[in-house]
């Protein structure tokens, strides 16, 4: 499915400084039955967001109106748990295009890559300085730069470079993804599978 | 130059390396199920594109599927139309198609073995992360996201790094009373959820060499928990002993070849890994967990540890676990309050689960306090309950069987835990709400599963045997 492409990414964040959130978090099983990818947003963390009687819950960072942006900031290990695309596809619905985190889990990692949603992994101390700068000032904006690969804090002008490899770097700047890439060399894949045993 | 299983079977899926990227990366066998598997269908119809091998893919329906009345039509109407839909889709693409009602039907991780699907060097993947249940013949064997199945329907090939290697030896024997699952749960515990994230695993040793295909597919199952991507243990006669005759499995001449193949599949002597962990067999016993991640085990006899040396975010973390769980640091296991309990899952829905079971619940009777949920991992594991008088056992204890399906593993259909309610469960998380919103779930062996489903506590099951 196309997404927008990305570059530079300026915006506020919102921080959800807890460690090992896990996929049936930001998208419980049973919002998984439709056969469509539609309003997967509405139900991002839906058990956190909402109480039983779908009232919103005061306490938690999406219904709290000071905090706001295309990014969310995660603890670490953020994403472990179940395969399910549908968590990436919750965060990317309800409008960030930009996952934070000291480290992420690798399926997590993979399905936002695939679907326009940039994971950018920071070091430990400067995940702690994002926190931080946003609890001092929930309008810090933090600069996310595909082309050089930085993330930079506005307010303390601290920053730090990440991570990506030039493959997925290059589909996201221009908004492929893997299966345009895969359809090109379709007949060295045939005569790849010629020799196979099984 | 020396490689390890892993190296093996991986290099020899690489169609081609992209330049500063990942590898195009063949697949042999694909498992599609009813949830993830919809839009991906989607995305081929508005792309225009085919399934390039139809052949090589197989549905089977379990996560949304009823376990009582299967005869019946879904009730739920969003989940009816999920089964529809993957018939309709496998239909049209020519998919081998195990639905609701089949002969053949059951949880993809336990079918795919059963039938000789699954096979020693092949690259396995479908979309759910317990797929490296398979890498316990010798695949690679690993979950996907949705955009990857439409990747691996239109071309067979998925784009992957290559991940690290690591290697976990277990040695020794394993006291009475300890399970594959109980392994697992203790390697995880030591590792953490994310202590493996970026490694592929091959566990060695002789406490694999010396386990059964099913309880290696336990441990296999287990993987993702500790954040590795898979987990795999190098075939041996008993792999083979298994897969001959099965339904799908090459045969005569297809069957030595492959065997040839096979017995080459093995770590080289001098191969290298990233990572390399050992541990005692004798230092394990019963596991169970007592938080909200499957890394938050301990032994059964043992109190839950304290917060005092974690240090920020996650001292915050544990403690919110603890919270949710209803418990607090210090406090011992055993003799907690148990409401439900679950035996299934495709890591402990096989028939030795179900025979573990029913030795500890053998002439005794189910606690009153207790609602059991007792689900086969596939039509075929419930014809062996019954053939060898399981069945009978189970119901003079005053349980009863349902049909196959992943059930309260990930409460899909209607097996929910009610909120606040404890849920010893044999199934692979206990993530908040996992088994219904609100739930707390206890993993364990079902050795521990039976002994808290006729004490209607968190009972040491080696005081029963
Ligand atoms: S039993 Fe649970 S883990 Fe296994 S395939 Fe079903 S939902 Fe996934």
């Amino acid at each position: 499915m196309a997404y927008d492409k990305f570059n530079i990414l300026k915006s506020t964040a919102v921080p959800l400084p807890l460690e090992n959130v896990d996929t049936d978090q930001i998208i419980p099983a049973r919002f998984l039955k439709a056969t469509e990818r539609k309003g997967f947003g509405d139900n991002l963390f839906r058990d956190w967001r909402y109480n039983s009687d779908d009232t919103p819950k005061e306490s938690f960072v999406l219904n709290n109106s000071i905090y706001g942006g295309k990014i969310l900031v995660g603890g670490r290990n953020f994403g472990s748990g179940s395969s399910r695309e549908h968590a990436a596809w919750a965060v990317y619905d309800y409008g960030f295009r930009c996952v934070v985190s000291s480290f992420f889990a690798d399926i997590f990692r993979n399905n936002c890559l695939n679907i326009g949603v940039l994971p950018v992994q920071v070091s430990a101390e400067f995940s702690e300085q994002i926190f931080n700068a946003i609890y001092d000032d929930p309008n810090t904006e933090l600069e996310i730069n595909l082309p050089e690969q930085t993330i930079s804090i506005s307010s303390t002008r601290a920053s730090e470079t990440f991570e990506i490899n030039s493959y997925k770097k290059e589909n996201l700047t221009n908004g492929f993804d893997d299966i345009d890439y895969l359809q090109n060399i379709k007949g060295e894949i045939e005569t790849f599978a010629k020799d196979l045993i099984i | 130059m020396s490689k390890t299983l892993f190296d093996k079977v991986w290099d020899s899926h690489v169609v081609k390396s992209v330049k500063g990227g990942p590898d195009v990366f063949f697949i042999d066998r694909h498992f599609i199920h009813e949830v993830t598997s919809p839009v991906a269908f989607l995305g081929l119809k508005s792309r225009g594109l085919s399934v390039m091998y139809p052949e090589r893919t197989f549905a089977t329906a379990d996560h949304n599927t009823p376990t009582i009345n299967q005869h019946l039509p879904v009730e739920d109407p969003l989940s009816a139309n999920q089964l529809k839909t993957l018939e309709e889709n496998s239909k049209l693409h020519g998919i081998s198609h195990w639905g609701l009602g089949h002969e053949n039907n059951g949880i993809v991780h336990v079918v795919g073995p059963e039938h000789g699907i699954t096979l020693p060097g092949a690259t396995i993947v479908c979309g759910d992360s317990h797929t490296s249940t398979h890498g316990a013949f010798g695949a690679i064997a690993f979950g996907i996201g949705t955009s990857e199945v439409e990747m691996v329907l239109s071309t067979q090939c998925i784009m992957q790094p290559k991940p690290k290697k690591m290697r976990i030896n277990v040695n020794g024997h394993l006291g009475n009373g300890v399970t594959p699952k109980d392994v697992a749960l203790y390697i995880i515990a030591k590792l953490t959820t994310s202590g493996a994230t970026g490694y592929f695993v091959e566990y060695a040793g002789d406490v694999f060499e010396n386990m059964t295909m099913e309880g290696r597919m336990t441990v296999c199952n287990l993987s993702i928990e500790m954040g590795a991507r898979g987990g795999m243990i190098a075939p041996d006669q008993k792999t083979y002993n298994y897969l001959e005759g099965r339904s799908q499995t090459p045969k005569g001449d297809a069957w030595d070849t492959a065997l040839a193949y096979w017995k080459t599949l093995k770590t080289d002597d001098d191969a290298q890994f990233d990572k390399e962990l050992t541990f005692v067999a004798s230092d394990i016993e019963p596991m169970i967990t007592y938080g909200t991640n499957p890394g938050m085990g301990i032994g059964i006899s043992k109190s839950i540890p304290l917060s005092e040396a974690l240090v920020g975010g996650e001292k915050t973390t544990y403690k919110k676990s603890l919270d949710y769980m209803g418990y607090h640091e210090n406090e011992p296991m055993i003799g907690k309050q148990v409401d439900f309990v679950f035996v299934g899952s495709c890591t402990n829905g096989r028939i030795e689960d179900f025979r573990d079971f029913a030795s500890i619940i053998k002439g005794k009777q189910k606690a009153e306090n207790v609602t059991a949920w007792l689900v086969p991992g596939s039509h075929i594991v419930e014809a062996q309950i019954k053939e060898e008088g399981i069945l009978d056992i189970i119901t003079e204890a005053g349980f009863a069987l349902r049909q196959p399906g992943c059930s309260a593993c990930l409460a899909m259909n209607d097996d929910k835990v009610p909120a606040g309610k404890y849920a010893v469960s044999t199934s692979n998380r206990n993530f908040e709400g996992r088994q219904g919103p609100g739930s707390r779930t206890l993993l364990a062996s079902p050795l521990v599963a039976a002994a808290a489903a006729v004490t209607g506590v968190v009972t040491d099951p080696r005081d029963l045997l």
